[in-house]
């Protein structure tokens, strides 16, 4: 297990905050529904959840591609849900990665463009961030030679290398994983986490990290189940 | 990176992809070509003939005798006799004339019997002279100048002799082989039907069928070309001739003059108002025919709007990713509509490649088989406005996949339906 370092010493703000956060269709008769949770940056979350229980929906909130309909989401301190949807698209630029189940990297492009597609709706310095990108990439264990390759001449364990890249290239506050480890074996499996929580520590980001699995449960230190939210009231602590 | 993106995009499907373009690309050279063709054609046309006030033949449509008299297209359906001819140019009002037999050929060349006036008052294109490329005009009974194309095509040069045929097929089994013909003169190119012309003297055709009767040999009638020339021959008629008036002012009036003539029923045509009555009849035709390549292309631009629709599924992971690291769906939208404009562009380019290729190719082939003089260069102001307005529509019915793009991007988010 890795170790997590609270962070005591500094102004507590919120990687990410959610507060009485109400969602639902208005067709289905389904309500997702989340009254607190906050994450401090380098703190970690373990969300336990099959497909169909309304993930993608709490995935879609999180990362700000649809606004709750009660409550309020903030990002770093600053209103994230209650912004326009073009913003949202900019704080998720500069503010979170996303690494998905697979398939996470554009296929047509290099593996460098792929992670570079962050910095360029960051908006960060280009030579820099390709310094950054090459580095990361390394550190993640990839050789430099991979670089200008096409992503889908990649094996899947070093796509989802690469998706981590990508995810942390803008030294986000927030990475959301979609159960990126679901297509990997066992071995692969747990160096990925080692490799993924390491990373994110090292830029103090925080990972929500979504999975049914329950066998990576052990790499965290909170643990939220779809299940409850779904229900109804759960408090997050 | 949004042109990286959506050029690598291309690439990546390339197959579909190139079959779009290919299919865009012939709906553009289509257009292109025939919007060229058209014009060209009309240029060719009017270029033809210039300066000549009035064409008179035997009574008939004015097109009929414009055809005959100047594209060298169709038969005169009557004659004008010699002594009619004398009297006409004798007006006052009529400055010069230029007399033209026509019926005979050389080898599908048309055969124009005429005098030396024919050189010195004959204009085109815009009041052109005709030049001597080699030699010069004929000056006895049995000489011939060649048009350009004739001399170029057939391999003649000054000196050679030829034969005339009886007819104007390309292939005649009644030759007047017995008088030839010697080559005193080849005209520099004008890229009208002169170019196909075999020109002789009246006395040259009257001499060849002297020994002739109602287009047939007459048999034991047999007169050596040395012989013919000691007879009269003075034609007995002419098909039409063309006339250069004093001032353009008397125009209606010696119109009207020739019409009435009592002596013989005769028709004088503005040569200008006939060519703009065989354009308005030709502007259907020509329109329909614009009217399809535009369908055509309408065509090739939907077919490029499908593919992309169907693409649109196989793509969502891609839209996802973009979505995921911050893509706003509008920049999905231009995504797409930037693949459309990159093939578009293309296909334009590739259409402008080929259309060049294609008329350099093509550009003898139509000038002898259709006496079409065409420009090799098809491009002119009006063709950058078509390409501006190709791109216009198929941006315009970009919009469908792109917005297909937006719309996804909203509802589907980080989703990603496998």
């Amino acid at each position: 297990m890795t170790g997590i370092k609270p962070v005591t010493d500094k102004p507590k703000i919120p990687a990410i905050e959610l507060k009485n956060v109400v969602f639902y269709y208005q067709r289905a008769g389904w309500q997702l529904s989340l009254p607190e949770l906050s994450l401090l940056p380098g703190q970690h979350l373990f969300i336990k959840g099959a497909s169909g229980s309304g993930k993608t929906t709490l995935l879609n909130l999180l990362a700000g591609i649809i606004s709750p309909r009660q409550g309020d989401i903030r990002l770093n301190g600053a209103p994230f849900s209650t912004v326009s949807a073009a913003k949202r698209d900019t704080l998720r630029a500069r503010h979170i990665g996303v690494v998905f189940q697979q398939l996470n990297l554009i296929s047509y492009l290099s593996v460098l463009d792929n992670v570079l597609l962050s910095a360029h709706f960051a908006g960060s310095d280009k030579h820099e961030s390709e310094q950054r990108a090459k580095v990361l990439l390394q550190s993640l264990g990839l050789e430099p030679e991979l670089n200008h390759q096409q992503a889908a001449a990649l094996s899947v364990g070093q796509q989802q290398r690469v998706a981590i890249a990508r995810a942390l290239l803008t030294r986000p506050a927030l990475l959301i994983a979609d159960e990126p480890t679901s297509a990997l074996d066992a071995d692969n499996r747990d160096s990925f986490m080692q490799i993924l929580l390491e990373q994110a520590n090292a830029c103090r980001t925080t990972v929500i990290f979504v999975s049914h699995d329950p066998g990576l449960r052990r790499y965290f230190d909170m643990q939220l189940d779809m299940q409850h939210l779904a229900k109804g009231v759960q408090p997050c602590y | 990176m949004l042109l990286k993106l959506a050029r690598q995009s291309l690439w990546n499907r390339r197959g579909t992809a190139i079959m779009t373009l290919f299919s865009l690309t012939i709906s553009l050279v289509l257009l292109f070509g025939i919007d060229h063709l058209r014009k060209e054609a009309r240029q060719s046309f009017t270029s033809t003939i210039s300066g000549t006030d009035l064409i008179v033949g035997a009574r008939s449509g004015q097109l009929n005798l414009l055809l005959y008299s100047v594209f060298r297209i169709g038969n005169a359906t009557a004659n004008v006799n010699w002594a009619t001819y004398q009297r006409i140019s004798k007006h006052p009002q009529i400055s010069w004339t230029i007399p033209i037999a026509l019926g005979d050929s050389h080898r599908g060349y048309r055969v124009l019997g005429t005098n030396t006036d024919y050189f010195v008052h004959y204009r085109y294109a815009n009041e052109q002279k005709l030049q001597f490329s080699k030699g010069q005009q004929f000056n006895d009974v049995y000489e011939t100048v060649l048009g350009a194309e004739v001399a170029s095509k057939l391999g003649y040069k000054v000196g050679d002799e030829i034969t005339l045929a009886h007819g104007v097929g390309a292939v005649s089994f009644s030759e007047h082989k017995d008088k030839p013909f010697t080559v005193t003169g080849i005209l520099a190119a004008t890229g009208t039907p002169l170019d196909q012309t075999v020109h002789v003297s009246l006395e040259g055709i009257e001499a060849i069928h002297i020994d002739w009767q109602q287009g047939a040999p007459v048999p034991g009638r047999r007169m050596s070309a040395e012989q013919a020339v000691q007879q009269d021959l003075t034609p007995k008629a002419i098909t039409a001739f063309m006339v250069g008036l004093e001032s353009r002012m008397a125009t209606f009036v010696v119109q009207r003059q020739i019409n009435e003539f009592k002596g013989e029923a005769l028709s004088a045509i503005l040569p200008g108002v006939a060519l703009a009555e065989l354009w308005q009849m030709l502007a259907m035709v020509e329109n329909l025919l614009l009217l399809i390549t535009l369908l055509v292309l309408i065509a090739g631009l939907v077919g490029m709007m499908t593919t992309l629709l169907a693409s649109m599924k196989e793509r969502q992971r891609e839209m996802a990713v973009l979505r995921a690291v911050g893509a706003h769906p509008w920049y999905l939208f231009v995504l797409i509509q930037l693949e459309v404009l990159l093939l578009t562009a293309f296909a334009l380019l590739a259409a402008a490649i080929t259309l060049l290729v294609a008329l350099w190719g093509l550009q003898d082939i139509l000038a002898s088989r259709y006496g079409l003089f065409i420009n090799i260069n098809p491009f002119s102001l009006q063709s950058l406005y078509w390409a501006v307005a190709v791109l216009a529509v198929s941006a315009l019915l970009a919009c469908i996949p792109a917005f297909t793009a937006y719309k996804r991007a909203l509802s589907d988010g980080l989703a990603i339906r496998l």
